[in-house]
């Protein structure tokens, strides 16, 4: 827990150091018209800087023996993180309908061992419905691939 | 303003064609509010060009009817999932949810709507009759006392909230410097974009609460196992006649909220800081502080009479100003604008039938609404049913076109699992995510009220203590913000030992 602490606020401190390094290089100061694109991010970031600052000296004193995450508690998540990731490679490459599908049936398959009949069933129709509903219905473009092409989408 | 307006009102409101629209508006509205990711604002936004060929009165009745029933299905993922539809119910999962999992989700349930319909009520007499009083006094505000009123709703978060002030002061800090990254309207110069194109259009805050709170968790529940731990309900009329029998205990949490609620609805983002503080201020008053947090029904009664009355006052700055006290009301303007209505005050002399109409459905839409969510929950609780290995890619997926549909951009499903894991961490270190949401909704709001202060007065900061209600909102805000700091000084003054820190918020 306290070197995940440590991580956390050491990533914010350099997202805040580069909001500084951009705010300086916008104009922090007074401009022809008003405060210059840069004055509000800079006083923002560095008082960000001060809390990080303060978060680190507080948890480098505190130890903890509570790990931030254990072995078997990073497995099922994983087991949700991966997948999904997959997904979205998935969807830029074949678009959502059909990403979604294959994300569906696998998982479905895999985790839950549904039969190969529900599996089938639903990793067709959810995307289906979901085409009707976004497509046709909201008309809501979603991101597309070759088999929509093919169908002329 | 007279009776007869709102008389004229109700004989549009009740055409049969209007009742039908609404119908099908709350329909929709729950089914969108249900799924985690696609709101009221991006329902509305989705539904707005299938207005077009209709009378603008029950467009504009279709959208709001949405917006209604986008606001009760909210609490039923929140109570049942613990994943908040909606920024405002974030406040309603703290007690929701342990109620709904020790078995009380009927209860919570009905407590909720019920206090959604209250809430939403009372704004609406509020709007009818004191439309154009408050409506004077909203003109007052520059934007010096806009910016007071926006620090005063971060203030809380770190003088009430509970949680580590450090982190909250971060979270809202995080949240304000995501909102600047992208094109500065203002000056038309790029920020923190680093010449990337994608970085051009900032992070939308729809993406980012899909992914905290959607992606981030469910990530946190599978922790303990692939399992989706949506608790059971039990909906029947006795469960709703037995908690209507509890519910008129805490009527003074349902005036405190729907007053919270109603003040701080009609400025943008009102609804969500609206419910916390609500809720705050419940637990503040309680005699049984430490059982919010546990599965107490105040807590679900408190932010959501807030979150509904603040919705429904968001509309009141839209139609008597011309100005969106919501994303949601924002949308709909330009739907105003779009069916060849000009928003602002002359809509009451012009179209006197179009803003009575509008007014009278806010009572219709919500007397029918908490009816429907009443008697439809056994369908909705029909999703708990659904195994685990389904509904998890299902609210992925769902999240996903959510998060696609913001701005028909790929990069956003891509932020969506950037900010999920986000979520995550921050939420297992105790960094608190609200906050983090509203800066990032209210950035440039904020921003541009400094700015316009700043130019006010010649770059001093003194217009924020000088101008009068300014002065007095600033005094508030400043006491909340350095309440952590003062209160082991007052322990110690009034001779009470230092207590061990209270529990953070689930």
């Amino acid at each position: 827990m306290r070197a995940a602490n440590l991580v956390t606020a050491c990533v914010l401190l350099l997202l805040g150091g580069i909001a500084i390094f951009d705010s300086v290089r916008l104009g922090i100061g007074w401009g022809t018209d008003g405060p210059k694109s840069g004055f509000f991010p800079f006083w923002l970031s560095l008082l960000l800087l001060a809390m990080c600052g303060l978060i680190i000296v507080q948890a480098a004193r505190r130890a903890s023996a509570k790990p931030f995450v254990s072995r078997e508690q990073l497995r099922p998540v994983l087991k949700v993180l991966w997948p999904a990731t997959a997904m979205v490679v998935l969807t830029q490459v074949v678009g959502l309908y059909v990403a979604s599908a294959l994300y569906l049936g696998f998982y479905m398959r895999w985790v839950g061992r549904h039969s190969w009949l529900a599996v089938v069933a639903l990793s067709i129709g959810v995307p289906i419905a979901t085409f009707l509903v976004f497509e046709k219905w909201f008309l809501v473009p979603m991101p597309k691939g070759p088999l929509e092409a093919w169908l002329g989408y | 303003m007279g009776l007869e307006n709102i008389i004229l009102g109700f004989h549009i409101a009740i055409t049969p064609f209007n009742l039908f629209v609404a119908v099908i508006g709350i329909t929709l509205g729950t089914i969108i509010g249900v799924l985690p990711g696609l709101g009221g604002a991006n329902g509305v936004a989705i539904l707005l060009p299938l207005t077009f060929r209709m009378p603008p009165t029950s467009a504009i009745i279709l959208l709001t009817s949405l917006y209604w029933g986008a606001l009760f299905g909210g609490a039923i993922t929140s109570v049942l999932f613990n994943i908040p539809g909606e920024p405002w119910s974030v406040a309603t999962t703290f007690d929701g949810y342990p109620l709904a999992k020790a078995g009380q989700g009927g209860q919570a349930l009905t407590a909720a709507f019920t206090s959604s319909f209250v809430g939403a009520l009372f704004s609406t007499v509020l709007i009818t009759f004191f439309a154009p009083i408050l409506a004077d006094v909203a003109l007052k505000f520059g934007p010096p006392e806009i910016f007071a009123i926006q620090m005063l709703t971060f203030s809380s978060f770190v003088g009430l909230g509970g949680g580590d002030p450090l982190k909250s002061l971060v979270s809202i800090l995080l949240g304000f410097i995501l909102a600047a990254v992208g094109l500065d309207i203002v000056t038309g110069q790029l920020r923190m974009t680093f010449g990337s194109t994608e970085l051009m259009t900032g992070f939308d805050f729809i993406v980012a609460v899909i992914g905290l709170f959607g992606i981030g968790e469910i990530l946190l529940t599978v922790e303990e196992g692939l399992e989706f731990h949506g608790a059971k309900t039990m909906m029947n009329l006795r469960v709703v006649l037995d908690t209507w029998k509890i519910l008129p205990r805490y009527w003074r949490t349902f005036l405190r909220g729907s007053i919270i609620g109603f003040w701080m609805g009609f400025k943008p983002g009102g609804a969500t800081p609206a419910s916390f503080m609500s809720y705050a201020f419940a637990k503040q008053a309680s005699k049984h502080p430490e059982r919010f947090g546990k599965g107490e029904l105040e807590g679900v009664v408190a932010p959501e009479t807030a979150a509904h009355a603040a919705g429904v006052a968001a509309m009141l700055p839209m139609i008597t100003l011309g100005i969106p006290g919501s994303p949601t009301a924002a949308v709909m303007l330009g739907g105003l604008i779009i069916w060849g209505l000009q928003p602002g005050p002359l809509l009451f002399t012009e179209k006197p039938e179009f803003v009575w109409g509008l007014i009278a459905s806010m009572y219709t839409g919500n007397i029918i609404g908490v009816l429907m969510v009443l008697a439809f929950v056994p369908f909705f609780a029909a999703i708990l049913r659904i195994p685990f290995a389904i509904l998890t890619p299902l609210i992925v997926v769902v999240c996903a076109i959510g998060s696609y549909a913001v701005h028909n951009n790929m990069i956003d499903i891509w932020y969506m699992l950037i900010f999920g894991v986000i979520g995550y961490v921050f939420k297992k270190l105790d960094y608190p995510l609200a906050p983090l949401v509203l800066a990032l909704v209210l950035g440039d709001l904020a921003e541009n009220a400094l700015r316009q202060s700043l130019i006010m007065s010649q770059g001093s900061l003194a217009i924020f203590v000088t101008r009068p209600i300014a002065g007095v909102i600033t005094a508030v805000a400043l006491f909340f913000f350095l309440m952590p700091l003062l209160r082991p000084w007052w322990r110690r003054a009034r001779g009470v030992p230092a207590a061990v820190p209270s529990p953070r918020e689930p």
